[in-house]
């Protein structure tokens, strides 16, 4: 019989906090301002560099800054600061950070974090407030960036006073980077930046009553998802961004090699698994491949590796994969059963999740399913783009391709924006590395390549990074070509200019009678632009000029940009429409290749 | 069907409206929320209703969970529990109907707390029903005035019931249709 005890002490006491005794040894602490704090406790989380705009509020840390290792890279708009950190935190695996004042600075943030949020991108933000004092008043920049930011993101902070900031900051960082992670938003009043108080690192080590976020599932729901994959003669993988995020890429390969299972990508998990493996199978969804989504409609089970049945990629819930029983490995609770009912699912890391599961899978043929898969991959290589011969025409996706066969040494990173070329990116750049993409997926943020490439190259200086933006998409945040100069990076920007909102255009095609408001662009000449920002630049419209422009980008040590101006009415096949089921695809019209066999 | 939640939060400003966002975000409609204090200061508590089928119930429980300032969520929709709801209730009553009223009051176990000439001002607390079962006789006398609490709710039974292991830690919730952690039924007693 346990000693009874008060319900609500049970849920704070003991939560590992050590007692007040002093350790001996402890020297007497210094007193710091809050702002020092500030930069004492990033670097002590490792942060070596910070993307960020200063203003009124933000002041006393920037003053701050001076005495601290961590560089500071000076953004053109707050915007691109948080895609930035997002970028570096996508590239690394290590959290980003952004900063900015109050007011504008902080909701100038907004989309970047709502960005990151959807695409659990571990960012720490820091945004400077008003005079605690002032909170309240509508005083001169004053916003509620906590209250803004709540629904947007993983969990957010004031802080009023220097004494809260060391602790802050520790949780922050480990909430942005644990479990699920996340953007954590930090908005610290001005005075709390100025006051003074004893700093003590040890004792702000996080206690969080609340927040637990390591879980393992039962012996017997491992035991039922065994049964499912014993029993399954059509199995696929759907293998998503969590795989990157646990860094279960080895297990998956060691899994899906050993079950005999095939694997279908969705957008963010492309590099989980390389896109050569034999049982690659390539992207799903709604701009998947046609013969991924008519084998998951016809599949017998589905096992949802870090993935979240997002609408983009299952087509109609109604009629999605009617046939097949589904296990969710996926560390977040709240996405089970959230969009598709699963039958087994696994709460908890997936790649430890994986490692518990792995002794027991048994190595089955099933040569038949793949067989048949590999038969359907013929029927879409008759409608690939990539057959068309050269007519003159410029395509995206003999860009795209070509760019790919310039590229595959392995060490480059290409970051896409949103819409038509991000597809085409998808489809014909073949992603062998995790973290080789970087991609706005769930909120599909225009203006995100740009700045997220910032943040690539400043984490990894030695890879070779390639924006493919498009013309739409560039000019929303086209103002960091001054931020790429001024920290002398050396990014090659593809800018595929078809003169029009392409994705937008092509959905008006379709479905609205081909209406086309305003989605045509007037763009300016984007060779001179760079030129203006002294980089280097290049206009192509053939398809022969393609690879030498890229060589010619690969030569030169500084930023290119290379202006190509492609098919302007161009359209991204296969396509689902939204509502219409997986399986339902509008397909390229005709096949391109005359000899090749009829549907 | 109406599911009942107690959920544990950190005394912290700023939880109420992270609590509230949740359910407006993901579109859950809250039928009633109470929040006050408990036994130890920094924590504090809530008893939340909500309209909504099984599936539901657990993604709201899950996303309670992510909640960072979040400790502990318990659906006790279908365990033994007291559940109770306060109201005043100022009804119209005259020198004749006053003893009537009175007498309703009593039946109910209803408290009269305030007279006036021409009205009576009671208060009750008790289940849902009953407290609805009262309006329900009252309102021919007509109702001036009437405020609810919204209900608050504490399971039956031992406090320590659950408390042995940490089966209850949050990743647990939200799961595929059973319950693992099942209540221990052992310590439940009945009170009159």
């Amino acid at each position: 019989m346990t000693n009874p005890r008060s319900r609500a002490a049970s849920l704070t006491a003991d939560q590992g906090k050590k007692p007040a005794g002093e350790s001996p040894l402890k020297t007497a602490l210094k007193k710091m301002t809050g702002a020092a704090i500030l930069w004492e406790c990033l670097e002590r989380e490792g942060v070596k560099v910070v993307f960020g705009y200063p203003g009124g509020a933000i002041l006393p840390a920037y003053d701050a800054l001076k005495h601290s290792k961590i560089h500071h890279v000076l953004v053109r708009h707050e915007q691109g600061a948080t895609h930035m950190a997002d970028g570096y935190a996508r590239a690394s695996g290590q959290v980003g950070v952004a900063i900015a004042t109050s007011g504008p600075g902080a909701t100038n943030m907004v989309t970047g974090i709502a960005t990151a949020m959807l695409d659990s991108s571990p960012i720490v933000c820091i945004t400077g407030q008003v005079g605690s004092k002032l909170i309240g008043s509508d005083a001169f920049q004053e916003t509620d960036i906590t209250g803004v930011t709540l629904p947007i993101t993983k969990h957010n902070y004031l802080v009023t006073h220097a004494s809260e900031v060391a602790e802050t900051i520790r949780e922050a960082f480990y909430v942005a980077r644990s479990g699920r992670p996340g953007p954590v938003l930090v908005d610290i009043t001005k005075d709390a930046q100025q006051s003074t108080c004893e700093f003590d690192w040890d004792a702000a080590e996080p206690h969080m009553a609340g927040y637990r976020p390591d879980l393992s599932p039962a012996p017997e729901e491992y035991a039922e998802a065994l049964e499912l994959i014993r029993n399954s003669k059509r199995p696929i993988i759907l293998a998503g961004h969590g795989i990157i995020i646990s860094g279960a890429m080895r297990e998956v390969r060691d899994f899906c090699e050993r079950a005999g299972i095939p694997v279908a990508m969705t957008l963010l998990g492309l590099g989980a698994f390389p896109a050569s493996h034999p049982l690659n199978l390539g992207m799903m969804g709604m701009h998947g491949e046609a013969w991924v989504n008519h084998m998951i409609q016809e599949a017998d089970l589905l096992l949802a590796f870090g993935m979240r049945f997002d609408d983009r990629v299952t087509g109609n819930l109604k009629n999605y994969a009617p046939n097949a029983k589904k296990i969710h490995i996926e560390i977040d609770p709240a996405e089970i059963n959230k969009n598709v009912k699963v039958d087994v699912p696994l709460v908890g890391d997936l790649r430890e999740v994986l490692l518990e599961l792995m002794p027991h899978v048994e190595s089955i043929d099933r040569s038949e399913w793949l067989d048949k898969i590999d038969k359907l991959k013929g029927d879409s290589a008759v409608r690939d783009i990539q057959n068309l011969p050269d007519n003159g025409h410029l395509y995206a996706a003999h860009v795209i391709n070509d760019l790919w066969r310039q590229t595959r040494d392995g060490k480059t990173i290409v970051v896409t924006d949103v819409g038509q070329h991000q597809m085409w990116e998808a489809q014909y750049y073949k992603h062998e590395q995790p973290r080789s993409l970087i991609t706005s997926g769930g909120l599909g943020t225009m203006g995100f390549a740009l700045p997220a490439a910032i943040g690539a190259k400043v984490a990894s200086p030695e890879s070779e990074v390639w924006v493919i933006v498009g013309d739409g998409g560039f000019q929303m945040t086209m103002c960091e070509l001054a931020t790429i100069v001024q920290e002398n990076l050396k990014i090659n920007i593809a800018i595929i200019n078809n003169g029009f909102l392409g994705m937008v255009r092509q959905w008006q095609e379709f479905f609205y009678e081909r209406n086309y408001a305003a989605t045509p662009l007037l763009n300016p000449d984007f060779a001179r632009l760079a030129e203006a920002y002294g980089i280097q630049s290049m206009t192509i419209s053939n398809r022969s000029e393609v690879v030498p422009a890229v060589q010619s980008a690969q030569r030169h040590n500084g930023p290119v940009l290379i202006n190509f101006k492609v098919e302007q009415e161009d359209t991204v096949y296969p396509m689902v429409a939204a509502g219409a089921a997986l399986n339902d695809m509008i397909r390229r019209p005709s096949p391109i290749v005359e000899t090749a066999e009829e549907e | 069907m109406l599911n009942t939640f107690m959920v544990y939060v950190e005394n912290k400003p700023g939880v109420l409206t992270r609590v509230a966002s949740l359910f407006r975000r993901r579109a859950f409609n809250i039928d009633s929320l109470t929040v006050g204090r408990t036994e130890k200061p920094e924590v504090s508590r809530m008893t939340i209703t909500v309209d909504a089928d099984h599936d539901q119930a657990r993604r709201i429980e899950a996303n309670l969970y992510k909640l960072v300032n979040v400790m502990l969520v318990e659906n006790i929709t279908n365990q033994p529990a007291i559940v109770r709801d306060l109201a005043m209730i100022r009804v119209a009553a005259t020198h004749e109907e006053r003893s009537h009223v009175l007498e309703l009051a009593n039946v109910f176990r209803a408290r009269v707390v305030d007279v006036a000439p021409e009205s009576l001002t009671m208060e009750i607390t008790g289940a849902e029903d009953k407290i609805d079962g009262l309006l329900e006789l009252l309102r021919p006398f007509g109702i001036l005035e009437m405020v609810r609490t919204g209900i608050v709710a504490m399971r039956r039974g031992s406090q320590s019931a659950k408390q042995g292991s940490r089966s209850d830690a949050p990743g647990h919730a939200g799961r595929n249709g059973s319950n693992r952690d099942a209540h221990s039924t052992d310590n439940i007693s009945y009170s009159v």
